[in-house]
């Protein structure tokens, strides 16, 4: 050893050693250079990732938006409701808990399983919800126990609150969760899984004035996803307040009047087109929508024969009996058939080729005008007269007022109904009109189909000189702070065009329907107030017309073979204010049936206009 | 006996440079494991006592003339690859592979131990052999037969670190000692060949780590995910850092391994480019050192001595770090004198030891 001990002072060994020195040097350049990149010029990326890595947002839902009516009472609200969640993170016996709580909840404790295994793919930090909507008792039993059940969590959450219950429920809609088309469509954009959405109506077509702005919660998280800490947090917006022009006390009036029957209930302002009240029956609970409807609830909902989810004022079609003989009237007016003095004579029947069209009245109504025509509602008179007419003039006439088509209700699920003409007829059916269809279309049977909105724009346009005005549903939205949004104007869809001549003798042939001995519709009779309305009775099923004497004999005749009881009504006749359309389904007949759940909204309509105006004054 | 000269001659930089970096990685250690609290002794108090074994080490190892070790080079070494087959046999399992053996008190990895060995056979052999001409090929079957035992016994646990640890120590000595230039050609040809078939005998995990190192966005939660996690605490730090206990990736976890492979990956993010130049530095420093002493040495068993521990020390140093900045596949290598880890200190410090022992006796003729 040490044979050589001055080897490292060779030149050799020397240059070996710097060579060395010289290449330790690099690559320690190269290190630093390479944590210059990272650190330095790639540094903002990076900490954008670190900064990514440990925060989550957590959305906080915003309270859905109140909806009021035409004076500003509430309708549909918020409350708040608590909900049992649990986060996963803080708990470390899953067994023991779920058994307590099933104890406290009063729920089975497979229940809370499911509920648990529901929510096991939702990011750590993300509350898995075990209970709903409980109650305080439950609520302070848990609160209670606070102390030995880690990890459970009392959230406050807003759920929809039907005030009005059913009375509203087919205008208003219901929620439901999201389905996935929803959640894919761009409209949805800040919803998530699991979110309730509008799903029907006013809730579906509103959804995104009424949804709010979702808060945010940023939060700090470790690798695990364990919550550690907020960050910030965003408050939600709450959605925006929709005004209606719904009358709340005028809605209830209708409720009560309406009792226990099927049918529809609309009621407009003849002069804007407003909606006042609004009524199908029967109905159902939307909050069952809100907490998450049971299986054999909805069910049962579908299957009901009386068909509770249909909104039956824009999509229940009727024959609108003799709610339609207004319109002959008027065609004929117009088209110089009749004058108000041209008396036909009524002796129970009315013969075309081989056959006999029976006048309600076994009897006959005898020589008959215009104005008993219509007070009495003498079917030979519109036979006469809507033969004469024609098909094709009367259905011009018919579908001048708005019916056979939409009105344009601002919601979707409006129906057409049908107005017949020879065009319509061979369209659909290949065949040639046939003047006994013609006859009995002119007493607002046969084809002819309308929905209980379409008459009352019908009848608003009868008080108001001829104007069929689009139904305004929206009074206003306004935002969370008061802001107005959004006010849709009146939209008048056409002006229709009649002598002056011609609309009073309509409108006597109204008044007197109600108001005179004799008139069909005088169980709608009021002192104070003039109404001019009109009777109708549609058939449910096609009968020979030898059997029509059996609709009179009425109580014995099965409930889904009655026929529909119509109504529809203005008031005051001098100065109209007030439009009303109502259906009884299988109420036999349009005046008593109908009747007087027409007086009810306008009797009350106008004390409250007196009260309210008092109130001005 | 007892020379003054020793204590003269002692090497403070030396001690102050490994005594810097230790207490460095102490401080980072401290941060890096600040939210592991059910512990009963904390993490930094463990290496402080590692700390203090291993300087224990190194006054041991310089109490003796370093050049007895030359006597005993191919006894330590026949002695550890007994070691390294016993392991194989009869090893302590863990995380898929086989290294320990079971002390009781301690887990001996013989696979650290074969290091030291390693540079001590070489050491004596390149000692006694090397000439200014360079090595011939022909002259290198000896040298390459006891690299290559070890080599296979330790891809046998399998640890491919380890085994490139050794072939790198071996490759600098060897280079140091000097090769032909038709040596070095043919060396690189057989190198070349050995990589093309080392990488079909290499197992799917090493595979994939390497195919991961090439593009670790292909698969950023699982086999990616350190690397990923890695250079975004690096780079995350920025030229300041974060500041100590205030690395978001390592105090919430999000780096994984963070007191042992990946220790500088915290110290990174805390402490950003400044703190990174700085200990960067240091360890240059310690390097350049190590070459300083080896240039002094008294003879040339103790210049390949320290050639070999100074070569130990850089490879650690730029296979872990090459590693944590993604330069480098992921191979397990911790950080010399800075992750945490009783074996690496103990090897680390054994080889301080030794460099001191040839520093204080540089002029002992």
């Amino acid at each position: 050893m040490g044979l050589d001990a001055k080897w490292t002072e060779l030149p050799e060994v020397q240059r070996r050693f710097l060579l060395f020195s010289v290449v330790v040097a690099i690559i320690f350049l190269l290190l630093i250079l390479r944590l210059w990149f990272l650190q330095i010029v790639n540094h903002e990326e990076y900490l954008e990732r670190s900064i990514r890595n440990r925060t989550r947002v957590l959305s906080l839902e915003a309270p859905r938006g109140p909806i009021y009516d035409r004076n500003e009472v509430l309708l549909v609200d918020n409350r708040p409701s608590f909900r049992i969640s649990v986060l996963r993170q803080d708990v470390a016996d899953r067994t023991k808990l779920l058994t307590r709580l099933a104890e406290l909840l009063e729920v089975d404790r497979d229940v809370l399983e499911q509920r648990w295994q529901k929510g096991r793919h939702f990011p750590i930090y993300r509350p898995v919800p075990l209970a709903t909507d409980v109650s305080r008792e439950v609520l302070e039993r848990i609160q209670e126990q606070g102390v030995d059940l880690p990890g459970v969590l009392t959230e406050v959450r807003p759920v929809r609150d039907y005030l009005e219950k059913g009375s509203v429920a087919h205008l208003i809609g219901y929620l439901g969760e999201i389905s996935e088309e929803e959640l894919a469509s761009e409209a949805y954009h800040q919803s998530r899984a699991g979110d309730l959405v509008g799903k029907v109506a006013l809730e579906k077509t509103f959804e995104p004035f009424l949804q709010g702005e979702k808060g945010r919660r940023l939060v700090e998280v470790d690798v695990k996803g364990k919550l550690l800490r907020q960050l910030q947090m965003e408050s939600a917006r709450p959605g925006n307040k929709l005004y209606l022009t719904l009358d709340r006390e005028l809605q209830r009036a209708a409720d009560e009047a309406f009792g226990e029957q099927s049918g529809a209930a609309i009621a407009l302002d003849v002069e804007n087109g407003d909606i006042l009240a609004m009524l199908s029956r029967p109905t159902f609970d939307p909050a069952l929508f809100a907490r998450g409807i049971a299986s054999d609830e909805w069910r049962e909902l579908l299957n009901d024969q009386r068909h509770p989810l249909q909104n039956k004022v824009i999509a229940g079609q009727y024959s609108p009996a003799s709610t339609f003989k207004m319109i002959v009237a008027l065609a004929a007016l117009r088209e110089g058939i009749v004058g108000t003095k041209r008396e036909i004579d009524c002796q129970g029947d009315f013969k075309l080729g081989g056959s006999r069209f029976r006048c309600w009245k076994k009897a006959g109504h005898g020589p008959t005008n215009l104005k008993k025509a219509l007070r009495e509602s003498c079917d030979v008179w519109f036979y006469q007269v809507g033969l004469e007419l024609g098909i094709d003039k009367l259905s011009a006439a018919a579908k001048e007022f708005g019916l056979g088509a939409p009105v344009g209700y601002p919601l979707p699920g409006e129906k057409a109904g049908v107005i017949p003409s020879q065009k319509w007829k061979r369209a659909r059916f290949k065949q040639p009109w046939y003047a006994g269809e013609t006859v009995i279309t002119a007493i607002g049977q046969g084809f002819v189909l309308t929905t209980p909105i379409q008459l009352a724009v019908m009848t608003a346009a009868l008080a108001n000189g001829g104007k069929v005005l689009k139904p305004r549903l929206i009074e206003r939205i306004e935002d969370w702070q008061g802001n107005l949004l959004l006010r849709p104007e009146t939209e008048i869809v056409r002006e229709i065009s009649y002598s002056d001549a011609a609309w009073k003798a309509i409108k006597q042939g109204l008044v007197a329907v109600v108001n005179e001995p004799r008139g069909t519709g005088q169980i709608a009779r009021l002192e104070d107030v003039v109404i001019a309305g009109k009777t109708g009775t549609s058939q449910v099923v096609r009968r020979k017309s030898d059997e029509e004497e059996e609709l009179d004999e009425g109580g014995d005749v099965p409930y889904r073979f009655r026929p529909h009881a119509l109504f529809v009504a203005y008031a005051p006749a001098d100065k109209p204010k007030i439009a009303v359309a109502v259906v009884v389904e299988h109420g036999q007949h349009g005046g008593s049936a109908a009747g007087p759940i027409a007086k009810t909204i306008i009797e009350r309509y106008i004390t409250l206009q007196s009260a309210r105006s008092g109130d001005g004054g | 006996m007892f020379d003054r000269r020793l204590v003269i001659n002692f090497d403070w930089i030396l001690l102050l440079t490994v005594c810097l970096l230790v207490g460095i990685g102490i401080v980072n250690l401290y941060s890096a494991t600040a939210n592991w609290q059910d512990l009963s002794t904390p993490f930094y108090m463990k290496q402080l006592i590692w700390l203090g074994g291993g300087l224990t080490l190194v006054l041991l190892l310089c109490c003796f003339d370093y050049r007895h070790l030359e006597h005993f080079a191919v006894h330590g070494y026949v002695i550890t690859l007994g070691m390294l087959l016993f392991v194989l046999l009869f090893g302590k399992a863990s995380m898929g592979a086989t290294r320990w053996i079971d002390l009781g008190f301690f887990n001996l990895q013989p696979s650290e131990v074969i290091k030291i060995a390693m540079i001590l056979l070489l050491a004596r052999i390149f000692g006694r052999t090397a000439h200014l001409q360079g090595f011939r090929l022909g002259e290198l079957w000896q040298p390459a037969l006891w690299l290559l035992l070890p080599v296979v016994l330790i891809l046998k646990q399998p640890d491919l670190g380890t085994a490139l640890m050794l072939i790198f120590i071996a490759g600098s000595m060897l280079l140091f000692a000097g090769l032909q230039r038709a040596t070095l050609f043919g060396l690189g040809v057989l190198g070349g060949l050995a990589a093309v078939a080392g990488w079909f005998g290499l197992h799917d995990y090493q595979r994939d780590r390497i195919l991961t190192f090439l593009n670790p966005e292909a698969d950023p939660l699982g086999r990616g995910y350190h690397i990923i996690q890695s250079k975004i605490a690096v780079g995350s730090g920025g030229f300041l850092g974060k500041g100590f206990l205030q690395g978001t990736q390592a105090q919430l976890s999000f780096l994984p391994e963070r007191h042992t492979d990946f220790a500088f990956s915290v110290f990174a993010e805390e402490w950003g480019f400044v703190g990174c130049g700085l200990l960067l530095f240091c360890y240059f420093f310690l390097i350049i050192w190590g070459l300083y002493i080896a240039r002094h040495a008294a003879d040339r068993f103790g210049m390949f001595l320290a050639i070999g521990v100074t070569a130990m020390i850089f490879w650690h140093i730029v296979v872990n770090l090459g590693m944590v900045i993604g330069l480098l596949p992921v191979v397990g290598v911790p950080l010399p004198l800075f992750s945490y880890g009783g074996t690496s200190m103990v090897t680390t410090m054994i080889g301080v030891g030794l460099l001191m022992n040839v520093s204080m006796r540089r002029f002992m003729f």
